[in-house]
């Protein structure tokens, strides 16, 4: 895993070293209140258009939402005080193959799968600490949060 | 590892007076208790679609409008069901921040040809207009040919008629660097049909706007 994203970022870092938005897997589209990505060691508030990136955390304060829409037209949006991990993403156009995986560290998460999951049934996946939902379509909540004893 | 274990079980058997030996012993959890609850929402479409929520080795499979999965001990993966009003309570602020749906068009053209025909003209308003109503719209312009000609020659002509729709699109005021374009000759045809056969029906573009 970590030496195939090590690979993977060596190719892209390779071939297209101009092209920075070569790596783009999707975008941020609505914005409220406190939000920020997280990418490698720093943090950047998010705003409407922001490029998401394999391996961004996007993370919402108290008061904060965020709406993303990724390559394949999957949604995925946060309520407050979460935190969405965007694990994995690789989607062919032309032929629909792919593969989403997330993982919600905490918060809420409403999700609408897009074309990765039409194609291929279980190739959208959803995680938090505890659970790992294959996703075969089409529209889902997910809550994780920590609890009390 | 085992230290914390032995903390954990000797509390466990201190609060509970029982016996640790009746104690099964479990890898340590990520945090300590979680609240996991997982739900199906009906699509907009009306169909419900299907999850499958694994814990631990146990599946569930959810495949009816507004079944639910919660894991609030490990080990434990319960079903239920759940209501519009409750999701409506949890999550609310997620729902509510969900990007506009993907919207796709279909634009017909003349034979040979990157011009429209009169319906699609009409049409090509109502995507103006769909793009207009979105804050950071990004729109997919992929041509189509039928099979009549070459694989060469209907490469070109596919993407001929995408560049004309991104040409009027520009025209409309919308960003080019908004704009992907890509042109598939004859080998995505709506309608499937023997080569050289002319089918009004594949000649067009397909403009999803996200």
């Amino acid at each position: 895993m970590h030496l195939g994203l090590v690979m993977v970022l060596g190719v892209v870092a390779a071939l297209v070293p101009v092209m920075a938005g070569a790596a783009d897997i999707g975008r941020i589209k609505v914005v409220k209140g406190d939000v920020r990505v997280q990418r490698a060691a720093a943090a950047m508030p998010a705003a409407v258009g922001t490029r998401l990136q394999q391996g961004d955390v996007v993370v919402t304060g108290r008061d904060g939402a965020v709406g993303i829409t990724l390559n394949d037209d999957s949604l995925l949006s946060a309520g407050p005080d979460s935190m969405l991990a965007l694990d994995h993403f690789a989607f062919d156009s032309t032929t629909h193959a792919g593969r989403l995986e997330t993982t919600l560290r905490r918060g809420t998460l409403a999700a609408v799968s897009g074309k990765i999951a039409r194609q291929t049934p279980g190739a959208m996946q959803v995680r938090t600490p505890w659970t790992i939902l294959g996703v075969r379509g089409t529209e889902l909540a997910v809550r994780s949060l920590p609890a009390g004893p | 590892m085992r230290r914390p274990l032995l903390v954990l079980l000797a509390l466990a058997a201190a609060a509970t007076g029982c016996a640790p030996a009746a104690r099964p012993v479990v890898a340590p959890a990520p945090s300590p208790a979680r609240d996991d609850l997982v739900v199906l929402l009906p699509a907009r479409d009306g169909t419900a679609g299907a999850l499958t929520v694994t814990h631990e080795g146990r599946q569930l499979t959810l495949d009816q409008p507004h079944a639910t999965a919660s894991v609030t001990q490990q080990g434990r993966l319960d079903a239920g069901r759940t209501t519009a009003e409750e999701v409506r309570r949890t999550f609310g602020p997620a729902l509510d921040a969900l990007p506009s749906r993907p919207v796709t068009f279909l634009l017909y053209f003349m034979g040979n040809s990157d011009e429209l025909t009169p319906e699609s003209k009409g049409e090509i308003v109502k995507l103006f207009a769909e793009i207009a109503g979105r804050s950071d719209p990004e729109v997919v312009v992929v041509g189509h040919t039928d099979r009549q000609g070459t694989l060469e020659y209907n490469d070109a002509l596919s993407r001929r008629r995408a560049e004309r729709v991104r040409t009027d699109l520009i025209g409309r005021g919308i960003a080019a660097d908004k704009i992907q374009v890509a042109g598939r000759g004859e080998r995505e045809p709506l309608v499937p049909t023997e080569d050289e056969v002319v089918e009004p029906r594949n000649r067009r573009v397909e403009i999803t706007v996200r």
